[in-house]
């Protein structure tokens, strides 16, 4: 009985692709032969369509925390929810076909073609194959990979980021609610990296997935995160928030050091130049768009020299003017919410 | 045109023991019908041979390519296994399964499996530890994984054991007509058993280029299965 109704939850949370809440609970993991925990106590709860970052240094234990969620590893204690049922009740294998998996190896099938590895999980679940070729062709285009071009390639004729398009692409083809990465866009060179987030940033703005995202480059975490997990030793979480609070007010000096420097100027990365309190439009200055951030606002008074900049509409028409001391206003009060879109 | 160094009659005069092309014709086309069946008995009993070593010895790789301790173990009796001499193994092999196809496949299957063990643990253990991860990750049982992903990643370097096998169990078998194997092993004993008479050297002739020429032609065979069982997205 309890299988079917494994089943039964399972098909549940697969039919909520827009994602579902996790809770961990008191979780620990100790390998076998050491004394010390890997991840002691671990607790955290995430919202349904939340993008958390653990972000860390090596060895932290934020992949181990991460893993225990689809049960790649085994916890050792402690409970792990996911749309409220314990993960530690359900079939590992079943389990996992519904939650995405990518990783930073990839790990494309070198014998199979794209398409065949993109269906790898719906032909696990028992998808037709119209259904599951109609499918593939929808995730290469969503991906951005031309289906005419990529679907019967293998992924040695594909480069490191279109290799890695394909894993996200596998990851999402059952529609899973979850999705776990681990360090996904850490092979690739630093262009090819931020266009693969900022394209992944847009994706999640459509899907809306509950995502677990693991680095160690806090400045992807502030890119990515609507809520960012500083961890450190046994996966201990010294902060857990958003990118604009954690910038604006390190709880301690742990996470103080792992923001590094400049942590003002990546502060203003986060907020629109909406955000600032505009001043009467400034005949003759530079404009940027409305849409830009701060920190754009910043370069373009520093490149040009100018006392201050227009914000200008979509249609070119100056809003208002900004200046450093408009800039500095906006950093003075912390932001509530992470200012991302 | 004299081969063999010249052999002496009971009175001591040197006898004809030598070889003419003339000869040679007349043998190949009184015999070609038997010449033909030997050819295919030994393609058969290397073919019968390779596809149970096969079977065992994947499953062997299989059982312990993760396993350090069974592994290591596997390895080393399967390398002191090939190390013993072929005919000393037929010889002990006929008292138990006497004589003809029995032992021979026995003993065949016996030095094929060092190579089939070996590159099966290594074709395995070199499947990229990422695509393990991945492929347990998307929820495939172990089986599953091990079906579907490491081993057709790993049939390059399996086959490769194979052909390796092939090569060493078609001069194996050759030896093996001295418990009255099949194959062509029969005409290089009669060749050898009958020196001084009219068609030994013809006997030890065809039987021993013919070997050479199924080492050869089944090594080519093997550069196409190759081909055609390694998926295009593995191959070089």
């Amino acid at each position: 009985m309890a299988e079917i109704t494994n089943t039964g939850f399972l098909t549940a949370i697969s039919e909520q692709s827009a994602g579902v809440s996790i809770e961990l609970d008191n979780v620990t993991k100790v390998y076998p032969g050491q004394s010390a925990p890997a991840v002691e106590n671990f607790s955290m709860s995430i919202e349904p369509g939340e993008f958390v970052v653990f972000v860390g240094p090596s060895g932290c234990g934020k992949t181990t925390t991460m893993k225990m969620i689809n049960r790649i590893i085994e916890p050792t204690s402690g409970s792990i929810r996911i749309d409220g049922k314990d993960v530690l009740s359900l079939d590992p294998n079943a389990l996992r076909r519904h939650i995405g998996y990518v990783i930073q190896q990839i790990g494309l099938f070198p014998h199979r073609t794209i398409a065949e590895n993109i269906g790898t999980v719906p032909r696990m679940l028992g998808w037709s194959k119209s259904k599951v070729a109609e499918r593939v062709d929808e995730l290469l285009r969503t991906v951005q990979l031309d289906p005419a071009d990529f679907a019967k390639r293998y992924p040695k004729q594909l480069s490191g980021g279109q290799q890695q398009r394909a894993g996200v692409a596998r990851a999402l083809a059952a529609n899973p609610p979850v999705m776990l990465m681990d360090e996904p866009f850490g092979a690739t060179d630093p262009i090819t990296r931020e266009k693969l987030q900022a394209e992944f940033l847009r994706l999640q703005a459509e899907l809306g997935k509950t995502i677990i995202f693991v680095t160690h480059d806090f400045d992807e975490a502030i890119r990515l995160g609507d809520r960012i997990a500083v961890m450190s030793e046994r996966s201990k979480i010294e902060q857990f928030d958003t990118p604009a609070n954690i910038l604006a007010a390190p709880a301690n000096d742990y996470v103080a050091s792992f923001i590094g420097q400049g942590a003002a100027i990546k502060r203003l990365t986060l907020i629109p130049v909406t955000a600032a309190r505009l001043l009467p439009v400034a005949e003759g200055s530079p404009g940027i768009p409305a849409d830009g951030s701060l920190r754009d606002a910043l370069d373009l008074i520093v490149l040009t020299g100018s006392r201050a900049i227009n914000v200008v509409d979509a249609d070119g028409r100056p809003m208002g003017s900004l200046d450093h001391a408009t800039i500095s206003a906006v950093l003075g009060t912390p932001s509530k919410r992470g200012g991302r879109g | 045109m004299v081969l063999l160094s010249p052999l002496k009659d009971e009175k001591g005069w040197f006898m004809d023991t030598g070889f003419n092309f003339a000869q040679l014709a007349l043998f190949l086309s009184d015999r070609w019908g038997e010449i033909i069946n030997l050819t295919v008995q030994h393609i058969s009993v290397v073919a019968i041979s390779l596809v149970i070593a096969l079977v065992v010895g994947v499953a062997i790789g299989v059982a312990v390519w993760n396993k350090p301790i069974s592994r290591a173990t596997a390895l080393a009796a399967a390398g002191i296994a090939i190390t013993i001499p072929s005919l000393a193994l037929l010889a002990l092999l006929s008292p138990l399964l006497g004589l003809g196809w029995g032992p021979t496949i026995v003993a065949l299957v016996f030095y094929s499996l060092l190579p089939i063990i070996r590159n099966t643990v290594v074709g395995l253990r070199e499947v990229p530890a990422g695509v393990l991860e991945s492929a347990r990750g998307m929820g495939m049982s172990r089986a599953r994984v091990m079906l579907t992903t490491q081993l057709p990643i790993a049939w390059p370097v399996i086959l490769t054991g194979v052909r390796v096998a092939a090569q060493l169990t078609i001069g194996i078998a050759a030896i093996a007509a001295y418990v009255a194997g099949p194959g062509l092993g029969q005409y290089i004993f009669t060749g050898l058993s009958s020196i001084g008479s009219r068609n030994a050297i013809n006997y030890a002739l065809v039987g021993t280029v013919l070997v050479i020429v199924l080492a050869l032609l089944v090594d080519g065979a093997f550069v196409f299965i190759t081909r055609f069982t390694t998926s295009r997205g593995l191959r070089g």
